[in-house]
């Protein structure tokens, strides 16, 4: 229920925000970003509306979504976590990097943990190779990764995840 | 913010500018480049000038002791980041912690005290041979800055910046005592050939976009970096955004264009930002917009993100991609010089290529021909990486050669390690090996030996690299970033890379290096555009230099580097293992078994090979061990396991 109320939220916001761009064919890649910006993937019916709103058939629509790498089509987790395989980190490890997090949550590259608090990327270059090898977690960037940080990174999300649980319960037994 | 209507007010402006400040006045400019807030910078930022204004430095009048803090673009140096610069004395601090910032203000600003641990040293030489300034740094010392050095100067988001360095007056050149036909030839003259990868003569290319009798023209910033690897333009257009728009509205003025376009990647949010911040500033002072500086041209530049394909560098893949379609490069003739953007003539050029028309037109065609080789002229800013103590950006006189840039830039393989080769051009370039280390680079010489100058990304490769990896590593990126549209290219390369996938595992066969020679050769013949044209070249080029480690991988199964992860092992000598406990401790994969004083086994099952162990075996032990091309040796038996410890023999 909650999330067919967050879908026409999202919905209503893409609607009320088309009308700022032209209807030319060169705005379609702007407006993708502009969705992807602000709601983290493309749903479905957000692509329709574009379609309708630029007077495109949908399947164009998706043939450019799909031809770029930026856009996804799942909602991500969480705490997204891109991990770097540009040419730097890669002589310098970064496939043990990916590995190790992909062993860690269970997930592979491209997937979202099943309680939706990990998802994990590969991208290529995300030009901070004087610190490779390099993961962007959540928006922040760690530099001179190791397989050790790995566990350490995602340790720290699961106990900040378990104290807000441990808050929460508590609030609500004290409410009740 | 004053419009400018001539000349004459620009330079009006620019004294008033200049006049307020004083150059003897303390400023500290600190480098909040990605690289360097990847690295902390901005907490550094917000330490300082809470201690300015705890020492109470902000409000005070006299100039002698008011101090600035400025926020900069990326000076280069990102391996010793966040760094900064405190002027006038030129005083640089490497790896500043916001920790530091109490000290800085008050015994370098204050009491004019150098502090001796914040400085540069280097690596394996001890405290006496610190260096206070930052052009004595070896890094930079060996390097001519004409593009990046003013980053340090110049707070991006503040136009007055880069007035304060002359900015915009190669415009005013231009507009007011040149003809666009003079522009052409002066750029022609200079040398200057294009900065994105196929370095084709910059002036050529807008003599024919000039000659075009179509009204509408369009002018292009290309900023879709994709070569992973490579940062220069990210840290041109962050740093120093307007340099690159002033060289557009030059290039847009002596083509006859009046729109122009920055495609730059959105995986550079931060270029976006100070591009965006740049273009507004510019427009707001009349340097862009209707009848700029009153000479009566008008231009107008506008921003498109790319969306992440590394085939939208190219450039007709570029214009699809601005035109809202999928980026698929089309055949050329038409040269986009002919039928561009919306089918009008369009010239396009990579971000340093612009940058570099300031200069020129400033400074005159000579300028820049005097600088570099017989076919290739003026400098080029090459992203250093990989196994290099100096990583960082670079920008160098073409000629240099690559040992100068490696060892006395770069200052040489880190680790006391072997040099193997370094590899330019990204994905379509080649590596480089020890026996070419003395040819000078410029776009001819890199292409006599096998790869290219591309956009300058090098990265540096030591004896722990292996090379059918690297081949492999690019030959799947370069699959998946492959458009489909031709065949040669979108089957060549996935055959390849299956070939050199079944070389990593042992899976390799007798001929099968032939057999990549043969398709290497189709692929680069028949394919649509430089993606596939090129796409061969990482897997000749180390068949070429390294033949005999390709050799390895197929005859004996074995990988000289240990990368390949099919063909080694980690094994840990019982005469060596004290049961120290660090490496099983540490394995991410839980695949050693062990306890105290018990000799720790590898299972060899759960082993995932990442070499964890190997690098935590304290090195008076080396006790773990990289096996490839033989068995790895049965674990001992548990009952022999027990260590005991020579004072318990007695």
């Amino acid at each position: 229920m909650e999330k067919d109320l967050n879908q026409e939220a999202m919905l209503n916001d893409i609607v009320s925000r088309l009308p700022a761009f032209g209807k030319e064919r060169g705005n379609l890649i702007p407006i993708l970003q502009m969705i992807h910006e602000r709601h983290a993937f493309l749903h479905p019916d957000a692509i329709k509306m574009v379609g309708e709103y630029l007077e495109m058939a949908e399947c164009e629509v998706y043939g450019v979504a799909t031809f770029y790498n930026q856009f996804r089509f799942h909602p991500p987790g969480k705490h997204p976590i891109k991990v770097c395989l540009g040419t730097a980190c890669h002589v310098r490890g970064s496939d043990i990097i990916l590995e190790n997090f992909e062993r860690k949550l269970e997930i592979h590259e491209g997937e979202t943990t099943p309680d939706l608090e990990f998802s994990i990327e590969r991208v290529a270059c995300v030009g901070c190779c004087a610190l490779a090898p390099v993961a962007v977690v959540d928006e922040t960037l760690h530099g001179h990764m190791a397989p050790s940080k790995v566990e350490g990174l995602i340790l720290g999300f699961e106990i900040e995840k378990e104290k807000e649980e441990r808050e929460k319960r508590r609030h609500e037994s004290g409410q009740s | 913010m004053p419009r400018i209507n001539s000349p004459a007010e620009l330079e009006e402006f620019r004294k008033d500018i200049i006049s307020k400040r004083d150059p003897n006045k303390p400023c500290i400019a600190i480098c909040t480049g990605t690289g360097c807030l990847a690295l902390g910078a901005a907490n550094v930022v917000t330490a300082l000038k809470e201690e300015i204004k705890k020492q109470g430095l902000e409000t005070k009048v006299d100039v002698e002791t008011k101090v600035d803090v400025r926020e900069t673009g990326c000076p280069g140096f990102c391996e010793r980041g966040p760094l900064l610069v405190i002027y006038p004395e030129e005083i640089c601090y490497l790896q500043v912690e916001p920790g530091d910032a109490e000290e800085i203000i008050s015994e370098t600003i204050v009491a004019k005290k150098v502090i001796d641990r914040l400085l540069y040293a280097a690596p394996g030489t001890d405290n006496d041979e610190k260096i206070v300034r930052e052009s004595e740094i070896p890094f930079y010392k060996h390097q001519m800055r004409n593009l990046i050095g003013n980053n340090i100067k110049i707070d991006p988001k503040n136009i007055d910046d880069y007035l304060a360095v002359g900015g915009y007056s190669a415009l005013v050149k231009a507009l007011c005592q040149e003809t666009p036909e003079q522009v052409v030839e002066m750029v022609k003259n200079s040398g200057l050939r294009g900065r994105g990868g196929a370095g084709f003569s910059a002036g050529m290319k807008w003599e024919f976009a000039r000659k075009s009798p179509e009204k509408t023209k369009y002018v292009i910033v290309n900023a879709d970096e994709g070569d992973p690897g490579a940062f220069m333009d990210r840290a041109l257009l962050e740093g120093n955004p307007h340099s690159v728009l002033e060289g557009l509205t030059i290039g847009a003025f002596a083509i006859g264009s009046h729109e122009g376009y920055i495609y730059v990647r959105q995986e550079y949010p931060l270029a976006v930002e100070n591009v965006g911040i740049a273009i507004e500033q510019a427009e707001a002072q009349g340097f862009l917009g209707k009848n700029i500086l009153g000479s009566g041209f008008d231009f107008t530049i506008e921003v498109h993100q790319g969306a992440g394909a590394f085939v939208c560098g190219e450039e007709t893949a570029l214009l699809m991609s601005l035109e809202g379609k999928p980026g698929e490069p089309r055949p050329r003739p038409p040269y986009p010089a002919v039928k561009g953007l919306w089918g009008k003539p369009t010239n396009i050029n990579n971000v340093e290529t612009w940058a570099n028309v300031p200069l020129i037109i400033n400074n005159g065609a000579d300028f820049l021909s005097s600088i570099g080789t017989e076919s290739s002229k003026g400098t080029k800013i090459f992203s250093l990486v990989g196994k290099v103590n100096n990583t960082g950006l670079v920008e160098v006189p073409m000629g240099i050669t690559l040992r100068d840039i490696i060892y006395e830039v770069g200052g040489g393989v880190p680790g006391g390690k072997k040099f193997k080769a370094v590899q330019t051009g990204g994905p379509s370039g080649g590596c480089i090996p020890e026996e070419h280390l003395d040819i000078g680079v410029d776009f001819d010489q890199l292409a006599k030996v096998g790869a290219i100058m591309g956009s300058g990304g090098m990265i540096v490769m030591d004896e722990d690299t292996c090379m059918v990896d690297v081949a492999k590593y690019f030959l799947k990126f370069l699959a998946g970033e492959s458009c489909g549209k031709c065949s040669p290219c979108r089957e060549g390369i996935r055959q390849m890379h299956k070939i050199l996938n079944n070389v990593s595992e042992g899976k390799g066969r007798e001929g099968d290096i032939e057999l990549l020679e043969e398709l290497c050769e189709a692929t680069r013949n028949a394919s649509l555009c430089a993606l596939g044209g090129t796409a061969p070249n990482p897997v000749l080029n180390t068949i070429r230099y390294f033949r005999d480690e390709y050799e390895a991988h197929i005859k004996e199964k074995r990988c000289p580097a240990y990368v390949c992860k099919e063909l080694i092992a980690y094994y840990i000598d019982p005469d060596k293992c004290t049961a120290c406990m660090i490496c099983s401790r540490k394995c991410p994969a839980e695949a050693i078994v062990g306890a105290k004083k018990q000799i720790h086994v590898i299972d060899q099952e759960k082993c995932t090979n990442c070499g964890t162990c190997f690098e935590v075996c304290p090195s008076r032990f080396s006790a773990v061990t990289r096996l490839s091309g033989e068995p790895v040796p049965p674990p001992i038996p548990e009952e022999e396991r027990t260590i005991v410890r020579k004072s318990e023999k007695k």
